[in-house]
C-alpha cells in the first residue's frame, strides 16, 4: 500500500518519476508544468535515489541530454508545455529513429505560437501524428487524473524499454495545475550499472577492448539498410498498436450516444453524460487512455452494438475528431465540439452539444 | 453528498491556500476531492480563485458553471460568481471592499467581516481561516477533527508551533457568521 497525498498533477508526476527509480530529469521550466522541475529541485532527489535533476538551458538542450542518456540506459524523463515541445521535436525525432526509450510528458497550453498559459488540447496533431520528420511515432498516454499522471511514470518507462521508444504523457494545463488525491506507490531502487549491462545488450555503457561497438544514431547513409531499419519500425509500431491499446468505458453498455474525449475534457464529458442521465438520455463516454495507438477498434464495437452517433469532446478546433472518424468510417454520425484559447467547456454546454449536433431535436 | 464550492478573491487573501486545507480535511474524511485553482496571471496580483469539490463519489468535472457554495472575498468576484450559485445555494461573503451587495432572493447569503475580525485580533494572516470556520459553520461537511487534521497536513512543518493561533479564528468564526446573516432561507416551494 502506498502513501496518501493531495498533489498537483504537476507534482505527482515528479514524485512518481523519483519513485519510480528514474535516473534523471533534464527539463526547462515553463507554465504551466513549472512545478515539475520546481518540485523535483526541492526534493533534492540525488539525496534520495541518486536521481540527477538538471535545468538545462534550453529545450533543445534538455531534449539531447535525454537522447544520451536514454542511449545509456538510463531511465530518464523530460517534460514542457507546448511551446516548449516544439523546441524538443527535433530531438524527439532522433529518438524516435535511433530509438532510444525515454518518458517525457507534455503539458498541452493554449496555440499557436506563445499563445495562452491556459489549458489547451490542441497538440494532439503534434503528439499522435508526429512534430518530427519522419515515419516515427510515439506512445501516446492521457491522464484524466493526478492519480494518473502519477501512475502512467512508472507505465510509460515499462513500454519505453519494452518497445525502445518514447512515450509522451499528453496532459494539459488543467490536470497538471489541478490538486486531488493520490496513492503513491513504495519507492522502487535504480537500476544499477551491471543491471543495465545485462538487461539492455543495446545500451552505450562503455566499450572494453575486445568487446564490440555499440553504436545508437538516427543516420544511416545506406538506402537498403535505411529502408530496413524503416520497416522495422513499422513492424515494432504495428505489434505496439496490437498490444497497447488502452480506453475506459462509461455508461457505454446502453449507449444510443457517446461522447469520446480524454484528458481533462474526459472528466468534464463524465459529468455531461451523468446530466444527460438524469434527462433520460442514453448517452455515454469512451475515454481513449492511449491517444497513439488509438482505440479504433472500441470505436467500431460500439457502432456494431448499436450507438447512432459520436461527439468528439476536445479543448481544441477539432483535432481526434479526425481519428473518431477514421474508425467511424462513415457508418454513423460523428462531430466535433471544443473551446479553444483557455476557456474550458461546461458539463452543460458539452451535453447541449450533443443534443444539437447529434442526436437532433 | 457533493457539495462544490467556489472560493474567489484577489491574490494574496489566502484563496488557494483556503480551498487546499478544506480539501486535505475533506481526505480525512475519506472524501473524493478535487482542487482546481485558476492560475498563471492570477496568481501574480489580481484576482484568485479556486474551485473545490468534496463528494462520496469520484469527482467527475473539476471545472465548474455552478456551485452549491460561493465563497467571496472581492468585488470583481462577487459580479461574477453571485449568478453562478445554484438556487437554494449558499453565498458567504465579506463585505470589506464590496460596494454593491448580492442581490439574489433565492439563495442564502450570509456576509463574515472576516478582514474586521483578523485586524481586530492583530493577526490579518488569520483572514482566511476565520472564512473557513464561517463556511464550515454554514456548511458542516467535514467534521471538527478532520479539519484539524487536513489543517496539519496543509500547512508546511515550520508553521505547526502557530498551530493553536490558527486554529482560534476557525472556531471563532463559527460564532459570527450567524449573527450577520442577511437574508433568511426562503421556504422551499412545494
Amino acid at each position: 500500500m502506498g502513501e496518501l497525498k493531495l498533489m498537483k498533477g504537476n507534482e505527482a508526476l515528479a514524485e512518481a518519476a523519483i519513485r519510480c527509480g528514474a535516473d534523471a530529469y533534464f527539463g526547462y521550466p515553463i507554465t504551466p508544468q513549472s512545478e515539475v522541475i520546481e518540485y523535483l529541485s526541492e526534493q533534492n532527489p540525488y539525496e534520495r535515489t541518486g536521481m540527477v535533476v538538471l535545468q538545462a538551458e534550453s529545450e533543445v538542450a534538455a531534449i539531447n541530454m535525454v537522447y544520451a542518456a536514454g542511449a545509456a540506459g538510463k531511465r530518464v524523463m523530460t517534460s514542457s508545455s507546448s511551446p516548449g515541445v516544439c523546441l524538443k521535436q527535433e530531438g524527439l525525432a532522433y529518438i524516435a529513429g535511433a530509438e532510444v526509450p525515454c518518458v517525457f510528458a507534455d503539458v498541452v497550453r493554449g496555440g499557436p505560437g506563445l499563445g495562452t498559459i491556459q489549458p489547451s488540447q490542441a497538440d494532439y496533431f503534434q503528439n499522435t501524428k508526429g512534430g518530427g520528420n519522419g515515419d516515427y511515432h510515439n506512445i501516446v498516454l492521457a491522464p484524466a487524473s493526478v492519480q494518473e499522471m502519477a501512475d502512467f511514470v512508472p507505465l510509460g518507462f515499462d513500454m519505453a524499454f519494452k518497445y525502445r521508444m518514447c512515450v509522451c504523457i499528453l496532459s494539459d494545463g488543467a490536470i497538471g495545475q489541478m490538486m486531488e488525491k493520490v496513492i503513491m506507490p513504495e519507492q522502487k531502487a535504480r537500476m544499477t550499472e551491471e543491471e543495465i549491462k545485462a538487461k539492455y545488450p543495446w545500451a552505450l555503457t562503455g566499450r572494453k577492448r575486445g568487446t564490440e561497438h555499440r553504436v545508437i544514431t538516427s543516420l544511416d547513409l545506406d538506402s537498403a539498410r535505411m529502408e530496413e531499419h524503416n520497416r522495422h519500425l513499422q513492424r515494432k509500431y504495428a505489434e505496439v498498436t496490437a498490444n497497447e491499446v488502452r480506453y475506459e468505458m462509461i455508461n457505454c453498455d446502453d449507449a444510443e450516444y457517446v461522447f469520446v474525449a480524454y484528458g481533462s475534457s474526459a472528466r468534464i464529458a463524465q459529468k455531461s453524460v451523468q446530466l444527460g442521465r438524469a434527462a433520460g438520455l442514453k448517452v455515454g463516454l469512451l475515454r481513449p487512455i492511449t491517444l497513439w495507438p488509438y482505440p479504433t477498434k472500441a470505436i467500431e464495437s460500439l457502432i456494431d452494438k448499436g450507438v447512432k452517433g459520436f461527439l468528439s469532446v476536445e479543448l481544441s478546433c477539432g483535432q481526434m475528431i479526425e481519428d473518431v472518424r477514421l474508425a467511424c468510417n462513415g457508418r454513423v454520425k460523428s462531430e466535433h465540439f471544443g473551446r479553444v484559447g483557455g476557456i474550458i467547456h461546461t458539463p452543460e454546454e458539452v451535453l447541449e452539444a450533443m443534443k444539437k449536433q447529434i442526436i437532433g431535436e | 453528498m457533493t457539495e462544490e464550492i467556489i472560493i474567489a478573491g484577489f491574490g494574496g487573501q489566502g484563496v488557494l491556500s483556503m480551498g487546499k486545507i478544506l480539501a486535505y480535511s475533506g481526505i480525512m474524511q475519506d472524501k473524493e476531492v478535487s482542487w482546481m485553482p485558476s492560475y498563471g496571471p492570477e496568481m501574480r496580483g489580481g484576482t484568485a480563485n479556486v474551485t473545490v469539490i468534496v463528494s462520496d463519489e469520484r469527482v467527475c468535472s473539476p471545472i465548474l458553471n455552478a456551485f452549491d457554495t460561493a465563497v467571496i472575498l472581492n468585488q470583481q468576484s462577487l459580479d461574477k460568481f453571485e449568478d453562478k450559485v445554484k438556487p437554494g445555494g449558499y453565498l458567504l461573503y465579506d463585505p470589506n471592499g464590496i460596494t454593491k451587495k448580492p442581490t439574489r432572493k433565492d439563495i442564502h447569503i450570509y456576509s463574515i467581516e472576516g478582514a474586521q475580525l483578523a485586524s481586530d485580533m492583530g493577526n490579518s494572516k488569520v483572514f482566511n481561516m476565520i472564512i473557513l470556520g464561517a463556511f464550515l459553520k454554514l456548511r458542516p461537511i467535514i467534521d471538527n477533527k478532520n479539519v484539524e487534521e487536513g489543517l496539519r497536513h496543509s500547512l508546511p512543518e515550520r508553521a505547526h508551533k502557530d498551530f493553536p493561533n490558527t486554529k482560534k479564528p476557525l472556531d471563532w468564526a463559527a460564532f459570527f457568521v450567524f449573527i450577520r446573516k442577511r437574508f433568511p432561507p426562503r421556504p422551499s416551494r412545494p
